[in-house]
C-alpha cells in the first residue's frame, strides 16, 4: 500500500511539468487559436538552457537564478518568434499555421544539436533539495516534494493574472473574440506577443524544473508535445484549470500504470507499465468521444476567416492530360537509364509510394475537410498487414498486396467512426491519439509485430523480386490508385464530401448523411494509405515502427500543404518535393532538418496556397479572359 | 385536411418556454407567414418544423406522418425544402452543382463512387434555375455571387426534390428592396403553379402584407392572432405586441427594465 501511495506522489511531481508545458499550450492555443507544435521545442530549450547556466553559475543561488534565467530566456525566443514569423500567418489557414510551427521543431531541433551536440546532458540536483524524506518507509526525494508545490503555485499565480489584472481581462476576452476585441480599438499585436512570451516562458520553466530529473536530450521536444496536446485536449483547448486536472489525471494514470506493473489475469498476463506509451491517447480518446471539448472547454465558435473559399473542381484539361501522360511515359522508360543514374529507380518507387500515401491523405484533408493527423496510422496498418500476412499467414505477395489495403481499411472503419463524431483541431487530435496507439501496439507487442525491432526478410516474389520489376509493379499501382481517387472526387461521392465540408445544415437540408459520407471517406482513404504502406514494405524489404509514428504523419501533412491542399494536383506535386528534398537534404548535411525547416517556412511565408496552387494562379493569370474563380 | 398540422408544439430551454403550445395548419397551396417580434419563437417554431432543434412536446404532422423526433435530412426526404436564414450553399461548387448536388441525394445517387457527377442531372438542374432566374448564371462558382442571387439560388436547390412543404426562414433578410420583392413574387408563382404550400418567417412587413395569404402571430412563445393582412393589422393584441399599449410612457421607468 505505501509503494502505492508513494507511486502517486511521483505522478503528483510528473504532473507539474505536464502542467506547466499544457498551461502555455493552452494559453497560446486560446488567444492566437494556433495549436504551436513548436510548444515542446520550447519547452526543450528550457531544459538546455538551464543546463548552461547551472554550469556556468555554480552554488545555490546560481542554480535557482539559472532556473528563473532560463524561463525568461525561452520566453524572449517565444516572443521573438511570434513577431517573426506567427505575426505573419495568422490569417492563412489553420494547417499552415500548423506546418510552419512543425518547420520551427525541425530548426529548433537542430539548433539544439548545433549548439549542445547529440549526448544527453545530466544536470546538477536542486541545491538544498539533494536528499530525500522518508515517506511511508520509503525515500522520496525532496526535489519532487518541491516540484508538486510548483504546480499549484503556478496555477494560482497565473490565474490571479488572467483574473485580477486589465491584461488578464484583455487576454481572457482575446480569448473569446478576437475581431470585437480589435473592434473595441484593442491593439492586439502587443496583447498576442505578450500571451506567447507568458506560454513559452511557462514551457521553459516546466523543461528548467525537469532538469534535475532526468538528463536534457533531442527527444524530449516530441515527447513532451505529445503529452502536452493530450493533457490540452483532455482539460478542454484554453483552459487552464482544465490543463491542471488533467495534466494531474494523466500523471496518475502513468503512476498508477507502472504500479501495476504486470498483472495476470488467468492465463493473460497485462503489463501495465508498457501501457504508459498509450494510456494517455486511451484517455484522450474516450475523453473525446464523452466530452467532445474537453473536461473544462466550450465548443469553439467557428472561425470567421478560414481561407478563400476553394475554387470549383474542373476536369483536367487537355494540357493537363497529355502532361499525365507524358509524366507517366517518362516514369515508364526510367529503367532504361539505369546505367546513368541507379539510384532513380529507388527515388521513384519512394516518390510514388508518398504521392499515393499523400494523395490518400488529401483525399479526407481537402475534399473532405477532415485534418488527420494520424494518417500514418492506415499507411502502418497496410504495411504490418502485408508483412504479417506474409510472415506470419504465409500468403503470398500477391495476396498480401490485396488483402493489406482491406486491413487497413478495417482499422480506419474503427478509427473513423469515432473521428467524424468530432470536427476541426478535436478532429485532429483523435485521429493524433489512434495514430499513436497503432504505433504504441506495434511498437510493444514483440511476440506479433517485432516490437521496436520490426520484421525483416519481407521480399517481393520472385518475378517482382529485382528493382525494374518492382518499380512496374509500383507505378502501375500507384498510378492506377491515383486515378482512382481523382476519379471518385469528380464522382457524385466527392462531391457529397465537399458538399458536407462547406455546409452541413445545407447538406442535412437535402438528404445528404454528412458523417456517413466522411466516413465512407475515411475509410477510403484508409485503403489508398494501407495500398502504399504495403508497397512500401515489399520496397525495403523490412518494417519498423517509425512507419507508423507522428512524424510520419505529418509528412503526409507536409507534402498536402506543401502542394496545396485546395488542388488535386497538390499532394502529388507536394509528396514529390518533399521526398526528394528530404532524400537530398539528408544526404548533404547533418542538419538536414533545419535545412528543411527552413524551406518549409519559406514556402509557408512565400506561397501560401502551396506549390501546385502558386502554379494554378500563374496560368489563371497568365489566361486574362477567363474568369477567375477565387 | 391541410398539408401541415401542427398541435400543442412546444419547447423549451432550461427554464424558459420558448414556445408554449402552439396550433396551426399550413394549406396546400397557401403561402403562409409567421411573424412576431424579436424573440417570440419564430425562429425556434421554424427548427422544430425542419427537424434542427427536437420539440420539448406537441406533434407535427405532414399529410398525417408525424416528423418531430426525425432528423432534417429524413424530413427533407418526405418532401419538405427549406431556405436559410443566413443563406446556405456551397461555396466551392458551381451554381448549378449546388442544384446536382441535391438532385443527386434525391435520386439516391450520393454513394455511387465512379460515375460523372458533373453531368448528373444537370439539365434539370439548368431548368430549376430557369425558374428562379439564374440559368446565366449556371457555371459560375457559387462564392461569386451576390448576396440576392445566392437566395435564388437556394430556392432553386431547396425546389430539387419537388417539395410539398418549403420553409422559408427570412426569405428577404439582407436583400435590397427590388430584390425582395422580386424573390417574394417568385416564391408566390411557385405556390400557385406548384399547389406548393410555404412557411415563412419574416421581419420586413410589406413583404408579409403584399404576399403572404394569411399569417399568424406570436409573441412570447404563444399564438396570439391568425388571420388574412386586414384582420391582423386591426387586430388589439398585435397592435399591442409591436406598438405597446401606449402607457409605458405614462408611469416612471420600471426597477427592472433599468436592469434589464
Amino acid at each position: 500500500m505505501s509503494s502505492f501511495l508513494v507511486q502517486l506522489l511521483n505522478g503528483l511531481a510528473g504532473a507539474s511539468s505536464l502542467f506547466l508545458v499544457a498551461a502555455g499550450l493552452s494559453l497560446i492555443f486560446g488567444v492566437t487559436r494556433i495549436v504551436n507544435f513548436a510548444h515542446g521545442s520550447l519547452y526543450m530549450l528550457g531544459v538546455y538552457i538551464a543546463y548552461s547556466m547551472s554550469e556556468r553559475l555554480a552554488g545555490g543561488v546560481g542554480f535557482w537564478f539559472s532556473l528563473v534565467f532560463s524561463a525568461l530566456a525561452v520566453g524572449f525566443i517565444g516572443a521573438l518568434i511570434e513577431m517573426v514569423l506567427l505575426r505573419r500567418i495568422y490569417k492563412a489557414p489553420e494547417l499552415f499555421q500548423l506546418l510552419a510551427t512543425f518547420a520551427l521543431v525541425l530548426v529548433i531541433k537542430d539548433g539544439v544539436l548545433w549548439i549542445w551536440g547529440a549526448e544527453d546532458l545530466l544536470g546538477r540536483r536542486a541545491p538544498g533539495l539533494e536528499g530525500s524524506v522518508e515517506i511511508l518507509g520509503r525515500n522520496f526525494p525532496t526535489y519532487d516534494l518541491f516540484l508538486i508545490v510548483i504546480g499549484p503555485v503556478v496555477l494560482a499565480l497565473v490565474w490571479l493574472l488572467l483574473t485580477r489584472t486589465r491584461w488578464g481581462t484583455l487576454v481572457r476576452a482575446a480569448t473569446q473574440d478576437r475581431e470585437m476585441l480589435s473592434a473595441l480599438g484593442v491593439h492586439q499585436s502587443w496583447l498576442i506577443t505578450g500571451v506567447f512570451a507568458l506560454g513559452a516562458m511557462l514551457a521553459g520553466l516546466g523543461g528548467a524544473l525537469q532538469l534535475p530529473r532526468e538528463p536534457a536530450n533531442l527527444g524530449m521536444d516530441m515527447l513532451s508535445i505529445g503529452d502536452a496536446f493530450v493533457v490540452v485536449v483532455v482539460g478542454g483547448m484554453g483552459s487552464i484549470p482544465g490543463a491542471f486536472v488533467a495534466a494531474l489525471i494523466i500523471a496518475e494514470i502513468k503512476a498508477i500504470c507502472i504500479w501495476l506493473g504486470d498483472v495476470n489475469f488467468g492465463p493473460f498476463s497485462i503489463s501495465f507499465s508498457k501501457l504508459t506509451l498509450v494510456v494517455e491517447f486511451l484517455v484522450m480518446a474516450v475523453v473525446l468521444v464523452v466530452r467532445p471539448w474537453g473536461l473544462f472547454g466550450r465548443p469553439q465558435g467557428t472561425p470567421r476567416h478560414s481561407g478563400a473559399p476553394e475554387a470549383p473542381l474542373r476536369p483536367a484539361g487537355k494540357s493537363l492530360r497529355w502532361f499525365a501522360v507524358a509524366l507517366v511515359a517518362g516514369m515508364a522508360v526510367l529503367p532504361l537509364l539505369q546505367g546513368q543514374f541507379p539510384y532513380a529507380l529507388v527515388l521513384s518507387v519512394d516518390l510514388l509510394i508518398a504521392a499515393l500515401f499523400a494523395a490518400s491523405l488529401h483525399f479526407i484533408m481537402g475534399p473532405g475537410g477532415m485534418h488527420s493527423f494520424g494518417h500514418a496510422a492506415y499507411f502502418g496498418l497496410g504495411a504490418y498487414g502485408a508483412a504479417l500476412l506474409m510472415k506470419a499467414a504465409g500468403l503470398p505477395m500477391e495476396a498480401s498486396l490485396i488483402l493489406a489495403p482491406v486491413v487497413a481499411g478495417l482499422g480506419a472503419v474503427v478509427f473513423g467512426w469515432f473521428s467524424v463524431r468530432l470536427s476541426g483541431v478535436y478532429l485532429a487530435m483523435l485521429t493524433l491519439a489512434f495514430g499513436q496507439i497503432a504505433w504504441s501496439i506495434a511498437f510493444q507487442w514483440d511476440d506479433f509485430t517485432g516490437g521496436s525491432n520490426g520484421l525483416i526478410g519481407i521480399w517481393p516474389s520472385g518475378w517482382a523480386n529485382n528493382r525494374t520489376a518492382y518499380f512496374y509493379l509500383t507505378l502501375v499501382l500507384v498510378v492506377v490508385g491515383l486515378f482512382a481517387l481523382r476519379r471518385m472526387l469528380f464522382s457524385p461521392f466527392g462531391y457529397a464530401m465537399r458538399a458536407g465540408r462547406d455546409s452541413v445544415l445545407r447538406a442535412d437540408a437535402i438528404g445528404i448523411n454528412v458523417k456517413r459520407i466522411q466516413w465512407l471517406a475515411f475509410v477510403i482513404a484508409g485503403v489508398f494509405a494501407g495500398a502504399a504502406g504495403a508497397l512500401f514494405v515489399y520496397s525495403k524489404g523490412s518494417i519498423s515502427p517509425e512507419v507508423l509514428s507522428v512524424t510520419k504523419s505529418v509528412d503526409g501533412l507536409v507534402m498536402v500543404l506543401l502542394g496545396g491542399v485546395q488542388t488535386l494536383a497538390g499532394p502529388i506535386v507536394g509528396a514529390v518535393t518533399f521526398t526528394w528534398l528530404q532524400d537530398t537534404v539528408a544526404r548533404s548535411t547533418d542538419y538536414w532538418r533545419a535545412l528543411l525547416g527552413g524551406i518549409i517556412l519559406f514556402l509557408v511565408l512565400v506561397f501560401p496556397q502551396g506549390l501546385a496552387g502558386f502554379i494554378h494562379d500563374l496560368v489563371v493569370k497568365l489566361k486574362p479572359n477567363r474568369e477567375v474563380a477565387r | 385536411m391541410s398539408l401541415l398540422q401542427i398541435r400543442g408544439l412546444q419547447k423549451s430551454f432550461g427554464g424558459v418556454k420558448a414556445v408554449d403550445g402552439i396550433d396551426f395548419d399550413v394549406a396546400a397551396g397557401e403561402l403562409l407567414a409567421l411573424i412576431g417580434p424579436n424573440g417570440a419563437g419564430k425562429s425556434t417554431t421554424f427548427n422544430m418544423v425542419n427537424g434542427q432543434l427536437r420539440a420539448s412536446g406537441g406533434s407535427v404532422k405532414l399529410d398525417g406522418r408525424e416528423l418531430v423526433g426525425l432528423k432534417p435530412r429524413e424530413i427533407w426526404k418526405m418532401g419538405v425544402g427549406r431556405t436559410f436564414q443566413i443563406a446556405e450553399t456551397f461555396a466551392s461548387l458551381t451554381v448549378v452543382e449546388n442544384v446536382q448536388m441535391a438532385l443527386i441525394s434525391s435520386h439516391g445517387k450520393l454513394y455511387s463512387l465512379w460515375s460523372r457527377a458533373a453531368g448528373a442531372y444537370r439539365n434539370e438542374a439548368l431548368e430549376l434555375l430557369d425558374q428562379v432566374g439564374m440559368k446565366a448564371d449556371a457555371d459560375r462558382p457559387c462564392s461569386a455571387l451576390a448576396y440576392g442571387d445566392v437566395k435564388r439560388v437556394e430556392l432553386a436547390i431547396a425546389l430539387a426534390n419537388d417539395p410539398k412543404l418549403l420553409l422559408m426562414d427570412e426569405p428577404t433578410a439582407g436583400m435590397a428592396p427590388k430584390e425582395r420583392n422580386d424573390l417574394m413574387a417568385l416564391t408566390k408563382r411557385l405556390v400557385v403553379e406548384r399547389k406548393l404550400a410555404v412557411l415563412f418567417t419574416e421581419h420586413s412587413m410589406d413583404v408579409v402584407f403584399a404576399y403572404a395569404d394569411r399569417m399568424i402571430v406570436l409573441a412570447r412563445g404563444r399564438l396570439i392572432a391568425a388571420g388574412s393582412g386586414e384582420e391582423i393589422r386591426n387586430h388589439p393584441k398585435v397592435q399591442e405586441v409591436y406598438f405597446g399599449t401606449g402607457k409605458t410612457f405614462e408611469k416612471p421607468v420600471a426597477q427592472e427594465e433599468v436592469a434589464a
